[in-house]
């Protein structure tokens, strides 16, 4: 089983990095990475802040841009293209396919993250910055891209490239902006609505936990618990949504 | 034991927010045994693709029951011993053929050594082992079909299914096809194949079943399928007079010899009955078979009046 799974993901690995679009932003990425230098200059007494701010933003757009493009067409444009009958005619469970393709973009992002993370650690190390906290830091946004492949993963599942990029960069948003259903159950009068909002605060993604990037760029401790928390819930929700894209996948007919 | 059974198979699709079902397939039952070639045959759209997926569980029947190997096609323990070459081989194109048959290979669970003998020993049967190295993109038709076949072979299966495996290949790639499906039988294994070009389906199946909209309409050996069909007659006669014979339509004429097509088996005998001096004497009487193209064509027609629809 393993080793039907690692040769889907070596391929899906194989055409990722054959195809121009992770090059062109990868590209981008470096280039804004080595900006911050130049940005810093505009600041006064705060340059090592801006750096790292600017550079641990870069990689996370930069990683949730990738994982979101290359993950909605990651099963819909193997059976747009077709290219899906002969995989799945041969001896193969349908979740090993989505699996190894989810397994295949993770070792893309992984990729894609390292030299992200060496041209930002280089860059500080010039600069005669050395801070562990930043790899940690971009460990957790990688964690972070994991969580939105496998959301990635699910829609592709599920339905076309367009609907399914517009779903999970709403689902992206969302997730780094649910404290605000505390406000807004706080303002709710109805039992129902108020139930309806933790309902849908528990059920959405939580993405709070994988971005320490301010504590981080400010030197404020990381609370005892942070990262064991974060690969607790990518575990949980992460394996969720990809049970939940298997069995969708399972029952799907390729017309 | 057959190898595939079809029992009483029917396959609908709804198109977007319509509730109306069309029925692609309608009480589709046929078996495939072990050993023979099998050509399934029937016009574009008669639903000989939508079969062979759910033969290979990448569709799921509305109704019916389908055993691929003695086991449900949607597990994959009853595709191990399948190869299969889709319509139009659509591959991941960024691969080189060699990437190509090593990451099928690899899904077979072939480890190296194993891996890289059936690759080679693969694309040097099908003649593609000087284009390994180039993307399948590079690829022409023909030699997509090759590499197609070969993804299908790799793993020496019992049971061969290709669908059009012909279509759009010149005569030498139809040749080829042709040799390596009898190639298969020789070696005992089993061939389902789709087409619409019948003149090889009747040179080289065992057996043929004719899907006319997405029903079963014959199935049988082509000698069973068009025997005792003998739509006319072709007789040469000796006729070293002027005029022509009293029936049939005369196809050809040079010297006292003429090529006559009879349309009935009364207007033989008239014809005989009337050779009855004056040098006419009967050389030749050749029954004229129906081909399956003749069956299959009266079989839509036949489909299309049932239905109520006009012919061109």
């Amino acid at each position: 089983m393993t080793g039907r799974i690692l040769a889907i993901a070596l391929n899906t690995f194989r055409e990722a990095i054959r195809n121009r679009i992770l090059y062109l932003l990868l590209v981008f990425a470096v280039a804004l990475i080595l900006c911050a230098q130049t940005l810093s200059l505009l600041t006064v007494g705060s340059e090592e802040k801006i750096i790292k701010d600017f550079g641990l933003a870069t990689i996370d757009l930069f990683g949730v841009l990738t994982a979101v493009l290359m993950g909605i067409g990651l099963v819909s444009r193997e059976i747009e293209r077709r290219t899906v009958y002969v995989l799945l005619a041969k001896p193969i469970h349908r979740a090993e396919f989505v699996l190894g393709k989810y397994a295949g973009l993770v070792l893309t992002l992984l990729v894609n993250t390292a030299i992200m993370a060496l041209c930002f650690v280089l860059l500080l190390l010039a600069k005669g910055i050395f801070d562990p906290g930043i790899l940690l830091a971009i460990a957790l946004l990688f964690l972070q891209f994991l969580l939105i492949t496998a959301i990635a993963v699910l829609f592709s599942c599920l339905s076309n490239p367009i609907v399914s990029c517009i779903l999970t960069l709403a689902l992206y948003a969302v997730g780094h902006l649910l404290w605000s259903f505390d406000l807004l159950r706080a303002r709710l009068a109805a039992p129902w609505a108020r139930a309806l909002c933790a309902g849908l605060q528990r059920l959405l993604p939580d993405l709070a936990p994988f971005d320490v990037k301010g504590q981080v760029v400010h030197g404020i401790p990381l609370p005892p618990g942070t990262v064991a928390y974060a690969f607790v819930y990518l575990a949980l929700y992460g394996g969720a949504v990809l049970a939940l894209a298997c069995a969708a996948f399972q029952r799907k007919e390729m017309q | 034991m057959a190898v595939l059974t079809l029992e009483g198979v029917a396959k609908s699709y709804r198109t977007h927010l319509s509730l109306r079902k069309y029925w692609i397939l309608k009480d589709l039952s046929f078996e495939v045994h072990p050993g023979e070639i099998f050509g399934f045959i029937g016009t574009n759209g008669a639903g000989k693709t939508t079969t062979i997926k759910l033969v290979l569980g990448l569709l799921f029947p509305d109704a019916g029951r389908i055993r691929l190997c003695g086991d449900d096609p949607s597990r994959p323990e009853a595709r191990r011993r399948v190869g299969f070459l889709p319509e139009n081989p659509y591959f991941h194109d960024y691969l080189t053929g060699w990437e190509f048959l090593d990451f099928h290979a690899r899904l077979h669970g072939f480890r190296q050594p194993e891996r890289r003998r059936r690759v080679g020993e693969l694309l040097e049967r099908v003649g593609l082992k000087n284009r390994a190295d180039r993307a399948l993109r590079l690829y022409s038709k023909g030699m997509l079909q090759r590499i197609g076949l070969a993804q299908a072979l790799l793993h020496d299966p019992d049971v061969v299914i290709l669908d059009e495996p012909m279509s759009g290949l010149d005569p030498i790639g139809r040749r080829d096809v042709r040799d390596l499906i009898l190639e298969l039988k020789r070696r005992g294994r089993t061939v389902f194949f789709s087409t619409h070009i019948l003149s090889d389906t009747e040179t080289i199946c065992d057996r043929v079943g004719m899907l006319v909209r997405g029903r079963l309409a014959a199935i049988g050996s082509v000698e069973d399928l068009v025997r005792g069909d003998v739509g006319s007659w072709e007789v040469t006669l000796a006729w070293p007079g002027p005029g022509s014979p009293p029936v049939g339509e005369v196809l050809s004429r040079r010297d006292d010899r003429i090529l006559l097509r009879i349309g009935s088996q009364a207007d033989l005998h008239r014809l005989v009955g009337s050779l009855n001096g004056g040098g006419a004497r009967l050389v030749a009487v050749t029954p004229a078979r129906r081909s399956l193209e003749d069956l299959l064509v009266q079989e839509v027609r036949g489909s299309a009046d049932a239905a109520g629809e006009r012919r061109p």
